[in-house]
């Protein structure tokens, strides 16, 4: 096939008829196609799904250990975590101000992440971040906590934590139809 | 006057040496490929942005999904000490049969008192049956608590190294079993661990 047969003619002038020597090379050219197509599958399909992991650390439960450090309300915003893909946030003390219900989306929540953020340094100071509090109702899917600890990593906002709701907050949440 | 002739190259090439490499890589990679771990219950990882790879040793990895968890250690030897060590602590036990089977099983989820009854099964039976999951709650002394403590001091034990912690729950999975089993791990003082994720961009 890759070969070209450059032997000229093959005109024997008289003379005895010899049997003609074959060669002894066997063609690769299909051989290496293949195997180079195995690599390439096997290189693509190993590399492309290796899952991966994003880190979470959690704030130290200990029971013994009751101190506390004081959280200024005015820097705190809370996210609580309701059904169908909807969460609810508020800055300071629940009740006092209201809440507003946003999706998890890409214009949604990060930008209020951003804004807030923001808003809180212009009026504390940039060495007073904002403090994020994570509550997951138990209404709210593992994904929906996923998709904001991503989204608080990607804006950098180092001060989160998850939390237990509260049944006050629960209540909000029951109000505002995202937790039946 | 005749005409000069330009000898007729041979258009072949010595195949030889490229059809070796390719094998020797194919062979590398098909080695190297590590088989993906069959978990019992559909499982549908959740997307990140911001994300590190997850270690292949010293690891062991906590799967969530409808509701059940199981539990998986990397390592053949590790899994083995783990359930030694179980096995001490609920008085069974195992023999050396059970202990290889063990250490063949990858993820599973069955409370320890049906363990005996699952090795028992043969490996196709025990991909097609459904497992309950490891009974987990809010009390300090449930068995996903045992099974994660007794992984940390095997690995411990065998190779020195603290043993790492990964989630790896469904994504529509609700918020209350993920809550469990992080309440668990942070009893005994685990309080750093990787929720396994896909890559997503932003």
């Amino acid at each position: 096939m890759a070969e070209l047969d450059t032997s000229g003619g093959g005109k024997h002038k008289g003379g005895k008829v010899r049997t003609k020597k074959k060669a002894t090379r066997v063609d690769l050219t299909a051989m290496v196609d293949l195997a180079f197509l195995l690599i390439t599958f096997f290189i693509l399909t190993t590399t492309l799904n290796k899952p991966k992991a994003m880190e979470l650390i959690m704030p130290d439960k200990d029971d013994q250990n009751k101190q506390q450090m004081p959280v200024p309300e005015s820097r705190t915003m809370t996210l609580l975590l309701g059904d169908n893909n909807k969460l609810e946030w508020f800055v300071g003390i629940p009740g006092k101000t209201q809440p507003a219900v946003i999706g998890y989306g890409k214009d949604e929540l990060r930008k209020v992440l951003v804004d807030q953020n923001n808003l809180i340094k212009q009026s504390h100071g940039a060495n007073q971040p904002m403090i994020v509090v994570v509550k997951p109702s138990a209404q709210s899917t593992y994904k929906n906590v996923v998709t904001v600890m991503d989204e608080l990593n990607i804006t950098g906002i180092e001060q989160r934590a998850i939390v237990d709701i509260t049944p006050v907050e629960l209540g909000l949440l029951k109000r505002d139809g995202l937790y039946k | 006057m005749p005409r000069v002739k330009v000898a007729r190259k041979s258009t072949a090439i010595d195949m030889t040496a490229m059809c070796d490499v390719a094998f020797l890589l194919l062979t590398f990679f098909i080695l190297s490929a590590k088989p993906k771990t069959q978990d019992p219950a559909q499982i549908q990882i959740p997307a990140a942005t911001v994300i590190g790879p997850i270690p292949e040793v010293d690891f062991s990895t906590i799967s969530i999904g409808q509701g059940k968890v199981f539990f998986n250690v990397e390592g053949d030897d590790v899994r083995k000490k783990t359930l030694e060590i179980m096995g001490d602590k609920y008085k069974i036990t195992f023999t050396p049969d059970e202990k290889n089977t063990f250490a063949g099983v990858e993820s599973f989820g069955v409370p320890i008192s049906q363990l005996k009854t699952f090795l028992a099964l043969d490996p196709k039976q025990r991909g097609t049956i459904t497992q309950p999951g490891i009974p987990v709650d809010t009390t300090n002394t449930n068995e996903l608590y045992d099974w994660v403590h007794s992984a940390r001091l095997a690995d411990k034990y065998l190779h020195d190294k603290d043993l790492k912690i990964g989630i790896k729950g469904n994504s529509q999975e609700e918020y209350p079993t993920v809550a469990k089993v992080i309440s668990t791990l942070q009893k005994q003082k685990v309080d750093r661990f990787n929720l396994i994720t896909a890559l997503k961009s932003k």
